[in-house]
């Protein structure tokens, strides 16, 4: 856990952000990521592996509701605040025959 | 004659609303002229619609003429965060990401707040996506405190609290995360509640961090903040993380007093990294409400010094998932690409800020594989213990009271350089987001720079009418 922040780690996790950070950023967030990691450090030494995680503050589950249509959006609207639209669709670039 | 009365509250301008002693189109026109006169200087509003405020202003006004009913909040102006979504209104939450966006629905809170015939008067600045303490991290420039100029309002709802402070509205909606609505109420010298997680619907509000996220209200007085509170609070079937809960009638009880009142100091947010004059601004509060018939004693919430690290591996590790959507495929900016991964990396990256990202880095980082146990999990975990302790010291306690921030405002750009100093700041009202509970800020004296201080009450799931009273003798006593 307390191994320092490489740029080598920091490019691969904005690659799964899908951020095109440029070198200056990338040296940048090594120094303050590793500074808040660094801090994160005052937790790493709590024996806490039998407690419980919270994920939600509330003891609501399985929230559910009738199963019937309701109206949504009006499709167009949202369409017409869309970069690209076309055919009732969102327009994107080519996706195929290219790698993720 | 002015429409503007300091010190009056928005019940009593909806009172002369719907008694036609006054116009609510005399009253909005004289806070967008105070807007038009002094918010080149203070940059509180994103967006100013005065047109729409106007033509929503004589629908009341026509109304009020034909006997027909109002609202309780008739003619009151209201500003609203922009990251709230406002039928065809620009919501850009302070980012590049979203300009020009206008959503085609309004948030729950917009649509309640106007059907109780208060007049939304513009869109107010935020730290991006509400990230951050000072409003710094503004695509539109920083938000500059109105007690003076060369300090922040605090953040993320820096414009909201500005603009209540600056008087260009009585009531504005904030959010809270970690403190965006209490911060920088203290900074500002106003009131803001941050209400219990789903007593007030996320429907609208453009997610942060979802398990965190709460909407609630600043206002120039307890009175004001309480008012606005019940009258978006309560269920809606929109958003599936709201309590099944009618709103509070907070004001029934607001001068009911504290005898009896149970209050607790906690020890390990009023010591340490405190600015002396914070210090004795709580002592004060705490001397104040004893006098007023209050046993205040000391408490320790110990798991609440881990409250800053949990919250900073849980808040980005949720903003890193829900600010996924903002990938120039649905809203706001594309920048062109000759495929759609080139096109999806270049939009983000152009389109957040740097804070933006560190949160987004630090989150996809702390739930990446062969981390996530380490940082996200135990996080978690950490959480936990805060609810525990703070359910421990609600035995004792029926509310607790610490400084809402270490210090007062600071000035612009002291912090910028250093993002874990600027998140050490968030120390005193993380706990809460943390344990879902609500608290809220009074302001309570100012220091030797003559700039406000904040005084935090907190209190249990769904304490809010216990907070207001609380802080009625605040206010009533400063």
């Amino acid at each position: 856990m307390s191994e320092p922040l490489s740029q080598e780690v920091v490019r691969h996790v904005a690659e799964l952000a899908r951020l095109d950070l440029t070198d200056d950023e990338v040296a940048a967030f090594t120094d303050q990521l590793g500074a808040v990691l660094g801090h994160a450090a005052d937790i790493e030494s709590l024996d806490i592996a039998d407690v419980e995680p919270t994920t939600h503050a509330l003891p609501l589950t399985n929230v559910l509701r009738k199963d019937v249509v309701q109206p949504g959006l009006d499709r167009q609207a949202v369409l017409d605040q869309a970069p690209a639209s076309e055919a009732g669709q969102f327009r994107v670039p080519k996706i195929l025959g290219e790698e993720p | 004659m002015s429409h503007v009365t300091k010190g009056e509250s928005v019940l009593e301008i909806a009172k002369s609303v719907r008694s036609k002693e006054r116009k609510a189109s005399e009253v909005i026109e004289a806070h967008l002229t105070q807007i038009e006169s002094r918010d080149q200087e203070l940059n509180a509003f994103n967006l100013v619609t005065r047109e729409r405020a106007m033509q929503a202003a004589r629908d009341i006004d026509e109304r009020v003429a034909n006997g027909q009913e109002v609202g309780p909040l008739a003619g009151v102006p209201v500003a609203v965060k922009d990251n709230l979504c406002t039928t065809g209104v620009d919501t850009t939450c302070s980012s590049r990401i979203l300009e020009g966006w206008k959503p085609p629905y309004d948030a729950t809170v917009v649509d309640r707040i106007a059907a109780a015939g208060a007049v939304m008067i513009g869109k107010t600045n935020l730290d991006e996506f509400a990230m951050g303490s000072s409003t710094e991290n503004s695509a539109f420039g920083v938000t500059h405190n109105p007690h003076d100029t060369s300090r922040v309002s605090g953040g993320s709802s820096g414009g909201s609290a500005a603009a209540v402070a600056a008087g260009f509205a009585p009531i504005a909606f904030g959010s809270d995360t970690g403190g965006s609505i209490r911060q920088p109420a203290s900074f500002c010298g106003v009131v803001g509640i941050k209400p219990t997680y789903g007593l007030v619907s996320r429907y609208g509000l453009i997610a942060f961090a979802s398990s965190l996220d709460q909407v609630g209200p600043l206002g120039a007085t307890v009175a004001d903040a309480a008012a606005m509170l019940e009258a978006i609070a309560g269920h809606d079937p929109r958003d599936s993380t709201s309590l099944p809960q009618d709103a509070p009638n907070l004001t029934a009880t607001m001068n009911d007093g504290v005898k009896g009142l149970r209050v607790g100091l906690v020890q390990e947010l009023s010591g340490e990294g405190v600015a002396p004059d914070v210090a004795a601004a709580l002592q004060r509060a705490a001397d104040v409400l004893q006098e007023n018939g209050a046993i205040v004693s000391e408490v320790s919430v110990p798991a609440v010094k881990f409250g800053v690290t949990a919250y900073y591996l849980i808040a980005p590790a949720e903003a890193s998932s829900n600010l996924a959507r903002f990938d120039g495929v649905r809203y706001g900016l594309r920048k062109d690409a000759e495929n759609v991964f080139e096109m999806y990396d270049a939009t983000r990256e152009q389109g957040f800020g740097a804070e933006v990202k560190r949160r987004i880095m630090l989150g996809t980082y702390a739930l990446s594989a062969g981390y996530y146990d380490a940082y996200y999990g135990k996080a978690q975990r950490v959480r936990t213990l805060i609810t525990r302790d703070f359910a421990t010291a609600y035995e004792s306690c029926d509310v607790l009271l610490s400084p809402t921030a270490p210090t007062t405002a600071f000035k612009v750009g002291e912090k910028t350089s250093d993002p874990l100093a600027m998140y050490l700041n968030d120390v005193c009202t993380i706990p809460t987001n943390l344990a879902g509970h609500p608290a809220m800020s009074v302001p309570f004296g100012k220091d030797s720079n003559n700039m406000p201080i904040g005084v935090q009450i907190l209190g249990p799931n769904l304490s809010e009418a216990t907070l207001v009273r609380a802080g009625a003798v605040l206010e009533a006593n400063q």
